[in-house]
Parts: structure tokens; C-alpha cells; sequence
């Protein structure tokens, strides 16, 4: 049975099931959970506007299928960040290892160190802002959303891109297949301040970063071809 | 899955320690791979002299004969399953040759001046007991605890695998070119010992080494050689090296303070360290090597 009154979780006492259950049957309030030791599935699954802030650094998954809620993680993260999230906001401070924010359909997912590879692998609306590096292999296949990138990017950046809009302010190592550098226009100077403005970026100018998006000829059937089929 | 660890001391002070700080971090790796478990530890052995790490299934019946025939010659410690040869470094190859010929149970583990492995089939913490790994003292050590996937599970087919003298790797992964380099090496005059892939990555870059790589120059040419997938640390006397391939999907966590640099598959099996909470803790680049003391 989960206790409603208790807000604070530390991890070296409390299961955590017990703290995972808890936070997901709290419909309001802020919490705290210290000592996650890197500890996986930290703030997984949770479904309504609480704050939720984890001391320290954490395993896989953290935050989850996140819905609504808004996750401070004053640390770095493991694989497979905000895996999933649907709505809601996943702050890291420090790093996030491999393919943070996969498949994420909403909220906003900020990193304010580096994110190593697959950053944004197959993202379907999230808004995800790194003000440091990503790694290789960003945002493959992704979908839908934004990825802006306060630094650089690694190799074969937005493989296999459909419908994702990336920005970049650094420099990109190689783009993927079928992902092409494409204008600036007033509307995304606009969609980069607001994203800026989102992910706790200061001393960034939109003007600055490029853009980078699919050249549509991957995954676009094209009527020409036909006959191949 | 497997999960590896690796501590390597900048701070004399650690060095008792060394199993205690090893131990914990590999018991918390255990839920990445339960069928076996292994460490190498590196201790200087008195000057002159040599270890020869044996592993026999006949415990009482094998170290009984060794005993016995190396009585003049080895300063024999049993622990379990595995005994240590302290022996004069001028006898190494003398010892090992009759160990080969007159005692078909014994396997050699490793030898060298300063490394031991010791592992076996099962749980890292029933393993650790079993050797009494805690109390052991060294400069760096690895551990391995083991998901199987490329040969069967066994003691020999647990990791470290150990190819040369001091040398040992441990591996998360599987390499797919391994039986044509073990060909090749074959051709070379390397013996191997198991079907093992990790064995195939260890004799490459012991084999690398002997030609007169550097331990990093050796890890540099696997980036081209192998293919698969793997995060790598690899130990030699001195030196500690850490290397992911190109598309870097098997974890691996690095941190380093004024005291140690320590390599864990995930950063659990950091969190015990001391002074962690202000270690520099970043994730390896892909197809990048980070070497120590080499």
C-alpha cells in the first residue's frame, strides 16, 4: 500500500517499488528520492503534475513513460532516459548515456551535459534539448518533434529521418542517409528561441544554430518507381 | 548481457583494499549475467619470482601432486579451486611444461609476475567467497560476471581469459569474425584453449603485444581487426585499458579521482567507491582508447 503522506524516498531504505508506486498514485505535490545510486527505473510510469526531484545519478529508464509529471534529476542518467514520455518534463544536470528520449511522443526532455549515442532514436513528438554534444546515430528514424543541440553532433546524424526538425549549433560530423542541412526560416528562428527558452539555455542565440531535416526521398513513395515493385 | 568491472590504484594507500573495492562492485553487476564469475588481480610477486595460477576440478588429488612434485621449487597457496605457484622466474616455463605433461587436471589460469585469476561457474558472491577475494591486496584488477552467449558455460569459458604472461581481458559482447582470427592465429603458432570469442580478442592482442605493440597501439589495431560487438578492459603489469567498438551499444562507465580510475558496465557499481560523489564519471566514445600506466 502506497504512502500518500510520505515525500521524501531514499533509496538505501525504501524499495523501489515502493517509491515507483507511490509517485504514480500521487496526483499532486513535490517530491524528493535521494540516494538512487544509479539505481534503474527510477520514476517510471508516473501519470500526474508532480515535481519529483532524484539527488544524485541514476540507471536505466529513468522517468520513463512519463506523463504530465515534471522529473529534476540532479546528476546524469543511464540508458534509455524519458524513454517513452508522453508528456511532462525530465531535466538532467548532468549527462545521459545512450538513446535518451527514444520513441518519446511529448514533453520536453533537457540534457545540460552531453548525450552519448542514439539520442532521440525514433522520438515522435518530444521536444528534446542538449546543451551539450550528442553522440552518433541521433535521432534515427525519428518521427516527429525537435531535437536542438546547443553543441556538436556525431556521426550519421538523423539516418533515415522522417518528419523530426533538427538544430544544431555546432558541428555535425557526418549527416545519415536521406538528411539534409535546409533553410532557416523566420518560423524556426522563432521555434529555436522557444525551444531555447524551454530548455534552460542562456547565452544562445537562434540566429546560430542550423538546420537540418529529411530529404524525403527515403520513405516517400514516389510513383516514378513503380514499375520496381 | 555480462557485466565487467575494473579498478585500477594511483593511491598506495588503496591498495589492501583493492579486493574489497573489486568485489563490491562486481556483486553488484551480478543481475547482468549469473552463470559464472572471475577476476584477475594484479600483485607484485617478491623480485625474481613468479606466479602460475592453476585451476583443477580434482581439488585434493591435483594440488596433492603438485605439492609433491614442486616441492623444492613453488611456494604453493591453495584457495579453493585454484592454487598459486610462487616460483623463481628463470623455472616459469620449466614449471608450466611439467604441469602440461604430468598433471592432465590442472589447468593453467595465467601466469606472470604480478597477475591471478581465479574464476569459476556461478554467482559473483559465491565466487568471491570461495577465493576469498576481499582480502586480497593489488594495484588493479578486473572482474567479470557472465550472461553466455558464444560457447558453453564452464569454468574455462568464464572470463578473464589470460594469453600471455600478465595479460588478461574481459569482454561484454560477442565478436563474429573470431573463428577466422583464431584460424589465423592458429597459423601463427597460437594454441588455444577453448571455442571461446574472448579468448580469440585476448591471444589478438596478447599476440599484438609480443610483436612489440604498446598495450594502447594494440587496442587501437583490434578497432579494425575485430568485428562485433564489445567493450573491452583489458589488464597488463602495469597497464589498464578500456575500448568500445564504433557503434558502442554495450555500456560501459568510466570515472576517475586523484586516487583510481574505475570502469563499471553501469555506474551502480561505482557507488560504493570512495570520493565518488567528485570523481570525473563520462562514458567512453565509441571506437576510442583509454589507456593507464601503459
Amino acid at each position: 500500500m502506497p504512502d500518500f503522506d510520505k515525500t521524501e524516498f531514499d533509496l538505501t531504505s525504501a524499495t523501489l517499488r515502493e517509491m515507483n508506486s507511490s509517485l504514480q498514485d500521487a496526483t499532486s505535490g513535490a517530491y524528493s528520492i535521494v540516494n538512487p545510486r544509479g539505481a534503474h527505473a527510477i520514476a517510471c510510469g508516473l501519470k500526474s503534475e508532480i515535481d519529483v526531484t532524484i539527488a544524485g545519478s541514476t540507471g536505466y529508464y529513468c522517468a520513463g513513460m512519463n506523463q504530465l509529471a515534471r522529473v529534476h534529476v540532479k546528476g546524469s542518467v543511464g540508458p534509455g532516459a524519458a524513454e517513452n514520455m508522453m508528456s511532462g518534463k525530465l531535466v538532467v544536470e548532468g549527462d545521459a548515456s545512450q538513446y535518451c528520449g527514444a520513441t518519446a511522443h511529448g514533453g520536453t526532455l533537457v540534457v545540460k551535459g552531453n548525450a552519448s549515442s542514439r539520442c532521440g532514436i525514433s522520438m515522435k513528438g518530444v521536444d528534446i534539448v542538449v546543451h551539450g554534444n550528442i553522440g552518433h546515430m541521433s535521432a534515427f528514424m525519428a518521427q516527429s518533434g525537435n531535437l536542438l543541440v546547443c553543441g556538436d553532433a556525431g556521426d550519421a546524424l538523423g539516418d533515415s529521418l522522417y518528419e523530426a526538425r533538427l538544430f544544431v549549433r555546432g558541428a555535425v560530423k557526418s549527416l545519415g542517409a536521406d538528411c539534409i542541412e535546409k533553410e532557416m526560416r523566420s518560423e524556426h528562428i522563432e521555434l529555436v528561441a522557444n525551444l531555447l527558452e524551454q530548455g534552460e539555455v542562456a547565452g544562445a542565440k537562434p540566429e546560430d544554430f542550423r538546420r537540418y531535416g529529411s530529404a524525403r526521398q527515403l520513405y516517400n513513395f514516389n510513383i516514378d518507381n513503380v514499375s520496381a515493385y | 548481457m555480462c557485466g565487467i568491472v575494473g579498478l585500477y590504484l594511483k593511491d598506495e594507500a588503496l591498495k589492501p583494499q583493492l579486493g574489497w573495492l573489486l568485489s563490491d562492485m562486481l556483486v553488484t553487476m551480478s543481475d547482468r549475467g549469473p552463470d559464472s564469475a572471475g577476476i584477475a588481480i594484479y600483485s607484485e610477486a617478491p623480485a625474481g619470482r613468479a606466479k602460475i595460477t592453476v585451476q583443477s576440478d580434482e581439488i585434493e588429488s591435483s594440488f596433492a601432486a603438485l605439492e609433491y612434485a614442486f616441492e623444492d621449487n613453488a611456494r604453493i597457496t591453495r584457495r579453493d579451486s585454484h592454487a598459486v605457484l610462487e616460483v623463481a622466474v628463470d623455472d616459469v616455463a620449466k614449471i608450466k611444461a611439467e604441469i602440461e605433461k604430468n598433471h592432465p587436471a590442472v589447468r593453467i589460469m595465467s601466469t606472470g609476475e604480478t597477475v591471478e585469476i581465479y574464476k569459476e561457474v556461478g554467482l559473483p558472491a559465491d565466487v568471491i567467497d570461495r577465493f576469498e577475494v576481499r582480502q586480497m591486496a593489488g594495484s588493479h584488477g578486473v572482474g567479470h560476471t557472465r550472461m553466455a552467449t558464444e560457447s558453453a558455460v564452464t569454468t574455462l569459458g568464464a572470463h578473464p581469459f589470460s594469453t600471455d604472461d600478465d595479460q588478461c581481458l574481459v569482454h561484454n559482447g560477442s565478436l563474429s569474425n573470431h573463428n577466422r582470427l583464431r584460424q589465423k592465429l592458429q597459423q601463427e603458432g597460437v594454441t588455444f584453449e577453448t571455442e571461446n570469442d574472448t579468448e580469440v580478442g585476448a591471444a589478438y592482442f596478447a599476440d599484438k603485444m609480443r610483436k612489440g605493440a604498446s598495450l594502447d597501439e594494440a587496442l587501437e589495431a583490434g578497432i579494425t581487426d575485430l568485428d562485433g560487438f564489445y567493450t573491452f578492459v583489458c589488464g597488463t603489469k602495469g597497464g589498464f585499458a578500456v575500448l568500445r567498438d564504433p557503434i558502442a551499444c554495450k555500456p560501459a562507465v568510466l570515472a576517475e579521482t586523484d586516487q583510481y580510475v574505475a570502469f563499471g558496465s553501469e555506474y551502480r557499481a561505482l557507488v560504493n567507491l570512495p570520493g565518488i560523489e567528485n570523481a570525473r564519471v563520462w562514458e567512453p566514445e565509441p571506437a576510442t582508447v583509454y589507456a593507464w600506466g601503459a
